[in-house]
């Protein structure tokens, strides 16, 4: 990022002068003008204002905002839960190859086999790394695997027979997202609470193991970075008491090659490819989160799905016990070339030592930061460790201003207040993709960090000093929403 | 190992153990119960970069995409012309590779564009707010769904015919699992009547496609009417953005949601994905928009900022109470649509949709000179529509697709009716002189 002193950009629309374009569609000689082709009763009288803009000042605008904004590229981002690992640059080029970016998912099938081809071995090759039997690809995001397969338990109970099991347990540690899933797929949620070591006790279920039991929905390692080691009693509970078990495959990265899921005992794992396997987060999403089960559930899968004939690959739709489609057309297909890329790159070995990198850096760091930091729950770590905030602070300060302070030293924050379980809590996860210079100047920043938080409290409180913008009032955005830009309501931009 | 994604090197390693007092790497993952950790190696192979390129590019080489072809196929992703700088300015990794903006003070700029984003949507829509994307259109619909249904406290959803059949069968999935009754409407002609009959006070939303998935338009005005007129929501699914350049807004005409498929604005086709789905409403609906929405605001020195607003929908703060469990958004393909949107601007936009619809009007007329082929409706209709070919659809499809010609959307597979009937979309990509020849060898064919 250049520091030369820069304007701030401004909006699109404050940049707009009328006349100004940046494209030429392409023409034809056609006598109409097309407009006109449009019965006048439905044609548009309500003005379209787009901005009026030059490529040029389209081009500056873009290049301004990407100045403003930070990604993997740009530095250390040990956000927990998130797993930020670097995205190779080759991914990028080969899901802009001419045969995947301009396929058209309606197109014959005769035309698509390479595509088809892809996505099937991609099925296999998610299916051997968690040990699952069939996967689909079709979910956009974790959320959206997690939703499918809710919907796939919710079939599988309703053939047996049973509907009137629709309790979903979820332990207190989990992703909101586990909650939010399984309330919006109609089951009700039980809360489970970890024990003191920080995970779940076989015992904990004892209460929520009846008749009304659907399944549990678990992360191994869950978001405290603590593997579940009593994993395979809990799944087995679940089963004997008719539920199934669904593993949450966002912290998947800290096990590749040293564990699967399907060997714990899950029935279902979605995988988050953006997390585990490296494709970018965009800003926000694109992801993808194809969903894999054991073979007793693969009938409820959704369609269509591929098989393999002799006469090459094939769309079916005939699968009667099927929940569905849950996505246009067959899911993040991009994504899936990437995300199959990057594990071909590394090979079995290398996504096991890439778990490693990420383990071994993760406890490096741990065992750094809890002299000045406190750590509920002081034993090795997996992929991420959670600290409660700084040791003897000076009085009000909190972990908010520590991730604030955190991004004048060119480092995108922790997670902050996640796990609900940690009070004050900062969620650390290097991931693999660090050096160990790196990992030692963030241990230095965050003793520095520690420091000014017991004798330079205001130095806190008034971070980030560096940024474009300061601690932006997120209390009066909800409470007076501007959710759009209006030419007479705007706050000046300076 | 030393790997280039993997920037620890083996001693760097070895160092770092040490310092944990561990001998072996293994030690780490000492909490696995063993019976778990010996099965889980993965025979699978290390390739270098050369040898990925090349398993991909056989992989994409034995495709023959759209693009490459004379194509008439859209049915809901449509091919259009992309300006260069899109990919150029998209391709940033400031903004590919960072994450949903949690820290607001280095995320300035995808939040300014997740704005821009929002304030184009509703100009589009004519909508008052809007959120800052959702999966996909089908799934922006199925969430439109959910929030009337939660809105109304109602269970019943009426669908016209000649919705989108992707959208129709992922709404079909998560209405099953909720316990909402989907009804079919037929296509509304000039039968209010029919329609107010249908609307209940159990009904919670009207769904109606415009342009539908035949390309018909239709008027919007007099429904909204009927069904507000039942306390119901009217739900306008849009699949292809362009057409509200030329297109009265659903807005205007009083839709309570408009929710759609955004990938004509500059997302490639992909085989599918990723797209983008778009959500407006109106403003008292606010609160129940699901997904990300970001709102203007002011910093510690009174300077505009943006910021993720509204959360206390969202499943982080709210779990099992939360008003969707969607917790990411399209970012980077609303990103590329703000993009598209600056660089084509109101005059772009509207001779690219123009340039469609007179294609589209051309094409029809000569088609349909063809003897035996038949229009399959009678309305006026988009940038795309439906004729019957006589004889053997799928053995002329792949004579016309061996001279390069991709023919359209075999219309039978859809609803048995239509049987024989094929779905034309001509993009301002296509040439008269393409649409010339497509129609000589199709005559040929016949």
């Amino acid at each position: 990022m250049m520091t030369m002193k820069k304007k701030t950009p401004s909006l699109l629309f404050e940049e707009s002068r009328p006349g100004r374009r940046g494209f030429l569609p392409p023409t034809t000689n056609l006598p109409e003008t097309g407009e006109e082709l449009i019965p006048p009763g439905l044609r548009r009288r309500a003005p379209l204002r787009l901005p009026e803009l030059s490529e040029m000042e389209v081009s500056r605008h873009f290049t301004s905002l990407a100045e403003r904004n930070f990604g993997v590229d740009q530095g250390f981002y040990p956000l927990g839960s998130c797993t930020m690992k670097y995205n190779p640059k080759l991914l990028e080029d080969l899901a802009e190859l001419p045969g995947f970016k301009g396929l058209h998912p309606l197109q014959g099938e005769e035309t698509v086999q390479g595509a088809l081809a892809l996505c099937y071995y991609a099925e296999r090759v998610f299916a051997a790394l968690t040990g699952m039997d069939e996967y689909t690809l079709q979910p956009a995001a974790g959320a959206h695997g997690e939703q499918t397969g809710l919907f796939i338990i919710k079939a599988a109970l309703r053939e047996r027979g049973e509907k009137e099991r629709n309790v979903i347990l979820v332990p207190d540690t989990a992703h909101g997202t586990n909650p939010a899933s399984a309330t919006r797929t109609g089951f009700t949620v039980r809360t489970v609470p970890s024990s003191p070591e920080g995970i779940i006790e076989p015992a904990a279920l004892e209460p929520h193991l009846g008749p009304k039991l659907a399944g549990m929905m678990l992360t191994n390692p869950n978001t405290l970075g603590l593997f579940e080691d009593r994993i395979l009693e809990i799944t087995a509970l679940i089963h004997r008491h008719g539920g199934l078990v669904y593993y949450d495959g966002a912290n998947l990265n800290a096990i590749l090659g040293h564990a699967r899921p399907g060997d714990m005992g899950f029935d279902l794992v979605h995988l988050n490819l953006h997390k585990t396997f490296a494709t970018p987060h965009g800003g926000g999403g694109p992801g993808a989160g194809p969903l894999g089960v054991k073979a007793h559930l693969g009938k409820y899968l959704p369609v269509p799905r591929i098989i393999s004939t002799q006469d090459g690959y094939n769309w079916s739709y005939d699968f009667p016990s099927t929940i569905g489609k849950v996505k246009g057309f067959w899911g993040h297909f991009s994504v899936v070339v990437k995300a199959l890329a990057y594990i071909l790159s590394l090979g079995g070995e290398g996504l096991q030592q890439a778990a490693e990198d990420a383990v071994l850096a993760a406890n490096y760091l741990q065992k750094q930061l809890k002299e000045d930091f406190n750590l509920p729950y002081d034993r090795p770590c997996m992929h991420e460790f959670v600290l409660g905030g700084v040791k003897k602070p000076a009085s009000g300060i909190r972990s908010l201003d520590l991730a604030k302070r955190i991004l004048d030293y060119g480092i995108h924050p922790p997670t902050m207040y996640f796990p609900l379980v940690v009070a004050e809590a900062l969620m650390i996860e290097p991931t693999e993709s660090v050096t160990l210079e790196l990992l030692d100047y963030f241990g230095q920043v965050m003793q520095e960090i520690a420091g000014q938080a017991r004798e330079e409290s205001n130095k806190l409180k008034a971070a980030p000093h560096s940024t474009p913008v300061r601690r932006p009032d997120e209390a009066r955005a909800a409470r007076n929403p501007v959710l759009k830009w209006r030419a007479d309501s705007s706050v000046d931009p300076e | 190992m030393n790997h280039p994604y993997l920037p620890l090197t083996e001693q760097e390693r070895r160092a770092m153990l040490k310092k944990l007092g561990l001998d072996s790497a293994e030690q780490l993952f000492a909490a696995i119960p063993a019976e778990i950790r010996d099965k889980a190696r993965v025979e699978l192979p290390m390739h270098t970069e050369t040898e990925v390129k090349r398993i991909f590019t056989d992989w994409a080489e034995k495709n023959i995409p759209a693009s490459r072809m004379v194509s008439f196929l859209g049915a809901g992703a449509y091919e259009h012309a992309v300006p260069a700088a899109l990919r150029h300015l998209l391709g940033q990794s400031a903004f590919y590779t960072s994450y949903t903006p949690y820290q607001p003070e280095v995320s300035q700029g995808m939040l300014q564009a997740m704005f821009e984003f929002q304030t184009l949507i509703t100009d589009l829509t004519g909508m008052d707010v809007a959120n800052a994307s959702l999966y996909d259109g089908p799934t922006a619909l199925a969430e439109a769904v959910l929030l009337a249904c939660q809105h109304t406290r109602r269970s019943k959803v009426l669908l016209f015919s000649g919705l989108n059949p992707e959208a129709e069968k992922v709404l079909h999935t998560y209405t099953g699992n909720l316990g909402i009754e989907v009804k079919s409407l037929p296509y509304r002609e000039k039968r209010p009547d029919e329609t107010a009959e249908a609307l209940d006070n159990e009904t919670a939303a009207v769904v109606l496609q415009n342009p539908d998935f035949l390309g018909r338009i239709s008027a919007v005005e007099e429904l909204s009417a009927i069904v507000h007129h039942m306390n119901a929501m009217l739900i306008v699914y849009i699949n292809d953005p362009l057409s509200l350049a030329l297109l009265e807004p659903p807005g205007t005409h009083g839709a309570d949601l408009t929710v759609g498929e955004g990938q004509a604005l500059g997302i490639p086709l992909s085989f599918g994905g990723p797209y983008l789905g778009f959500f407006a409403a109106r403003k008292d609906l606010l609160r129940r928009l699901p997904g990300r929405v970001v709102g203007e605001t002011v910093d510690l020195d009174g300077k505009r900022s943006f910021v993720l607003t509204l959360q206390t929908r969202e499943q982080h703060i709210r779990r099992e109470r939360a008003t969707s469990n969607i917790c990411s958004n399209q970012a980077l393909c609303a990103l590329a649509a703000v993009i598209y949107l600056a660089l084509l601007g109101p005059e772009g936009l509207k001779e690219t949709a123009a340039a469609a619809v007179r294609n589209s009007r051309y094409l029809f007329k000569e088609l349909t000179r063809c003897p035996r082929v038949e229009p399959l409706i009678n309305q006026p209709f988009f940038h795309e529509f439906p004729v019957r070919v006589p004889g053997d659809l799928p053995a002329i499809t792949s004579r016309l697709q061996a001279k390069g010609f991709l023919p359209g959307f075999s219309l039978g597979d859809y609803r048995p009716e239509y049987s024989g009937g094929l779905l034309l979309y001509t993009s301002e990509l296509r040439t008269q002189e393409e649409m010339d020849r497509f129609c000589n060898t199709l005559e040929g064919l016949l």
